[in-house]
């Protein structure tokens, strides 16, 4: 993102607000598993691998015990490799335990037309057999185009197709934030 | 990227990023299920014009993990042996829609040829071409290497390789010098003068002709292939005699610092160029080149298929 | 029959007059627009005598799918040549009189250019067995040049008899100099190139040695030599030495190996497979000087027609040689007149005298003047042309020059009198 068009960008999360939800999800999270056991935080890169590591941080602190926590690069997986020049790999890392008869978190920044998360189903099915499958995004921004629904949202976030959503985190990105610009300009 | 014809031709960028994409693959490779859906619906053709069992298997295995469909074209025993030229051999492959040819040939530059005499619209892979180049076999060296000598990390700079024999005829030889040279690393070649090709002193290398002095200051020392007909040739008196003077033994292992790796591409001939107590040692890591040979050409296969095609030219 | 007149040409590049041509002859030389009979308008245009080719392969008999003695005669035409030296590597070889003798006479027949066949050295160019010469020599063809070009005579007591054998004749050995156990599977130049490229080097030394060789066994016999193709600076050395030492040797460059240079085969292109190999850049220099100075003596094209499956291929399996008939004066427009190292006069010394002379070839390489036979060439100096393969005249189409721009064009071509090729076309 180059600064000439940052005065386009409209914020509509703030650190803070990223702060709040990822606390959230993380009290969800334990909420709808009954505890800590038997859970896999996994981030699909780059920045939901952040996400789920705060995340899963967050869910110790709550827990007091340690969370698995990995990621799961779906470049492989993907359905569109084919429309760009082809991607350097993201690493995907498995926590020791595997995620068999676990409860697979999985992590993102942005959900929008669902077919990374489908691809992340698909490389999954070859690292082994989860109990559950469920899905955490920091945003949820609509336009899916795959029957595939979010199960703990920080925001949800109605845009235009046209708009581009960016998520910025400290560990990137220097700052946390999240910002819309109009597709018009971009 | 659209081929891979010379390793001369990999930026260091372009090869460290194969060498990420390759480390990628090999954890991949771990998994119980190993396949990717990748390259599905794509088809690569292995078009073999000389006998390499195990270069065609690796890449065989490279494509079928991706998901590739494979077709296995050996010119012997087909229409090449019956006098068609690689040009229409090459019109057929482009009728059945192969998206990538591996091209194994006995004739130097070949594959190049095959890229670019407007026969096919498909990526092209050098397999190995005649005494020319071998890009794939110096990517796995250059990975085998950086993962023992590096941790796996960045490229090769200040790594001390000696490459020891029939330089003169070795594809292997040539492509290697090439990318470690683009990695960093230092290479000398030792040979006899007469397995060294004229003009070897412009190369990018140091050269010696005797390994006694370069053993000790190498932390990796690859021993190629040096095939006893040479000597028909006048190339060296005996069998015997090459071996005394330029092979690696147990005693003359001795003088390797011990964190150094013992390679060579394959397939040996012990008791020639490396004696079988040193092809067994702990520092041999030929078992290890092998599987790293799978998961560099998965990622050559993936970064020259993966992608639109126009978009990667 | 009318006068031919070759109107406002300016013979050498010289003052233009007027050429008068009757019965086959130089008749008159008029000042400019005074001649009178059929005018040819040559305005500017230089005239030059017919240009004579020590070394071209017109295929015939044998790969008539690759060149025959009439496809080759137009090309030739074309390029201003009016008499060519059939190389005798054809199928059956030109190693009878039978063979020397058919060739010649469908020369005659086509009637471009005079179509001089040279007679193998040995039998089927097998290098054991000397061929029979003398027969061929007394043949109406009347051969004179000797040659197993394509391959080398390398067996040194067979080359010492050849030089003998042939002075009774008056004839010559046209040595192709290439030590065969140092070129064995040879592709390329051996240098750091080849190295690199994984290519069997075809080294300096193996032309070198067999030139030594060659000329000391000259010295010795008393006897002509003809070293064909000579592609290296060191080539160059030792026949200058050797003429210095009053060695009764001559030698030929190929348009080529004037401008082309090794670093071409890094394409891979089978067009730039040729025997002897493109050198380097320092041997190109070379050679210019040495024509230049006169140690080499002739241009020769070396033409090499190949169908065009055996150079659509892969280098290894690739035909050796290139087309050169119809692109030779331009070359040497490029690399000798337009650099200063030959005048007009120098070219018709080297494209024409003197190679006739080599070929002991009467009837061609005269001087511009009256009583001359009219074997003339007229160029524009001044226009240029881009090679298109596919019209080239040659049946075949391996040139290295396709899409190159040359200067220099051949206009009219005039063999015994007859305009062959008028306009740039075949008359």
């Amino acid at each position: 993102m180059d600064s000439a068009r940052a005065h386009d960008l409209r914020t509509v999360l703030s650190g803070d607000d990223i702060a709040r939800a990822t606390r959230r999800i993380a009290h969800e999270i334990v909420e709808k598993a009954k505890g800590a056991s038997d859970l896999v935080i996994l981030g699909i890169p780059t920045r939901g691998v952040y996400l789920a590591q705060r995340i899963a941080a967050a869910i110790s602190e709550i827990e007091g015990v340690e969370v698995p926590v990995g990621s799961l690069d779906i470049t492989l997986y993907r359905d569109d490799l084919r429309l760009q020049p082809p991607r350097a790999l993201e690493p995907t890392s498995i926590p020791a335990g595997g995620i068999d008869d676990k409860t697979v978190v999985l992590v993102d920044d942005v959900l929008y037309s669902g077919r990374t998360i489908r691809a992340a189903l698909d490389a999954l099915n070859d690292v082994g057999r989860p109990a559950a499958v469920r899905l955490a995004v920091l945003v949820d921004r609509g336009h899916r185009e795959l029957p595939i629904r979010p199960d703990y949202v920080g925001k949800n976030i109605p845009t235009s197709s046209t708009e581009q959503v960016f998520v910025r985190l400290s560990e990137l990105d220097g700052t946390d934030a999240v910002e819309i610009a109009d597709g018009a300009g971009a | 990227m659209r081929h891979l014809l010379s390793a001369g031709e990999l930026d260091r960028d372009t090869a460290l990023l194969i060498l990420d994409t390759a480390a990628e693959m090999s954890a991949l490779s771990e998994r119980s299920v190993k396949k990717l859906p990748t390259l599905r619906g794509r088809t690569v053709v292995n078009l073999f014009f000389e006998d390499s069992t195990r270069t065609r298997i690796s890449f065989e295995l490279a494509a079928k993990r991706l998901s590739a469909d494979v077709i296995n074209f050996a010119a012997k025993g087909s229409s090449v042996s019956k006098g068609e030229s690689l040009k229409d051999t090459a019109l057929t492959l482009e009728a059945m829609g192969a998206d990538a040819v591996v091209i194994r040939h006995w004739d130097s530059g070949a594959p190049y040829r095959l890229a670019h005499a407007n026969w096919i619209g498909g990526s092209v892979i050098n397999a190995g071409d005649g005494t020319h180049e071998h890009p794939t076999q110096a990517l796995l060296d250059a990975y085998t290497m950086r993962k023992h000598l590096r941790g796996g990390q960045g490229a090769l700079e200040g790594v001390r390789v000696g490459i020891v024999g029939d330089v003169l005829h070795s594809r292997v030889a040539r492509s290697n010098v090439l990318l470690l040279q683009t990695l960093g690393a230092e290479v000398t070649l030792v040979a006899p003068p007469t397995l060294l090709p004229i003009g070897i002193e412009e190369w990018p290398c140091e050269v010696s002709y005797h390994i006694d002095e370069v053993l000790p200051k190498v932390d990796a020392i690859m021993m190629l292939r040096v095939q006893s007909e040479r000597m028909k040739d006048a190339y060296f008196p005996t069998a015997r005699e090459y071996s005394r003077l330029y092979g690696l033994g147990g005693e003359r292992m001795k003088l390797l610092p011990e964190h150094a790796i013992v390679m060579h591409p394959g397939p040996m001939n012990r008791g020639m160029e490396i004696s079988a107590e040193v092809a067994d040692s702990a520092q041999a890591v030929m078992v290890e080149q092998v599987a790293n040979g799978v998961s560099v050409r998965m990622a050559v296969l993936y970064l020259l298929l993966g992608g639109a095609k126009e978009l990667s030219e | 029959m009318t006068a031919i007149v070759i109107q406002g040409v300016r013979p050498y590049g010289e003052d233009a007059v007027d050429l008068v041509i009757n019965d086959g002859v130089i008749t008159e030389i008029l000042a400019p627009g005074t001649g009178v009979g059929t005018i040819i308008e040559a305005d500017g245009l230089i005239a030059l005598p017919g240009f004579v080719d020590l070394h071209t392969h017109l295929r015939e008999p044998g790969r008539e799918d690759a060149e025959t003695i009439e496809t080759g005669s137009q090309a030739a035409a074309l390029g201003g040549f009016t008499c060519v030296h059939a190389m005798a590597n054809t199928d059956p070889v030109a190693d009878t009189a039978g063979v020397v003798e058919q060739v010649w006479r469908i020369g005659r027949e086509i009637g471009l250019i005079d179509v001089r066949p040279v007679g193998a050295v040995t039998v089927r160019l097998e290098g054991t067995q000397l061929s029979e010469i003398g027969a061929m020599a007394n043949s109406a063809a009347g051969v004179t040049v000797f040659s197993d070009d394509g391959k080398c005579v390398h067996d040194a007591l067979l080359m010492r008899r050849a030089l003998e054998y042939v002075k009774a004749f008056g004839g010559v050995v046209a040595q192709h100099a290439q030590e065969p156990r140092l070129t064995e599977n040879a592709q390329m130049n051996e240098g750091e190139l080849s190295g690199k490229l994984g290519m069997v080097g075809w080294p300096a030394v193996a032309e070198e040695a067999i030139i030594a060789r060659d000329v000391l066994l000259a010295e010795h016999v008393g006897s002509r030599l003809h070293a064909c193709h000579v592609s290296t600076a060191g080539s160059v050395e030792v026949i200058r030495w050797a003429k210095s030492r009053g060695v009764n040797v001559t030698a030929e460059v190929t348009p080529h190996h004037l401008l082309l240079t090794e670093d071409l085969v890094a394409t891979y292109d089978p067009v730039f497979k040729v025997n002897p190999p493109l050198r380097s850049t320092a041997d190109v220099l070379a050679l210019r000087q040495a024509l230049a100075d006169g140690t080499i003596d002739a241009v020769a094209t070396d033409h090499a027609p190949h169908p065009h499956e055996h150079k659509d291929c892969e280098w290894g399996s690739a035909a050796m040689g290139m087309l050169g008939l119809q692109t030779a004066f331009s070359v040497v427009m490029e690399t000798m007149v337009e650099p200063g190292l030959l005048d007009w006069r120098g070219v018709a010394d080297r494209m024409s005298v003197r190679p006739a002379r080599i070929g002991a070839v009467a009837t061609q390489g005269h001087a511009l003047e009256v009583g001359a036979l009219a074997n003339i060439v007229v160029v524009d100096p001044d226009a240029r042309w881009t090679v298109v393969p596919e019209q080239l005249a040659s049946k075949s189409s391996n040139t290295p020059y396709a899409a190159r721009e040359f200067p220099g064009v051949v206009v009219h071509t005039f063999f015994e009198g007859r305009p062959t090729v008028l306009g740039g076309k075949i008359a």
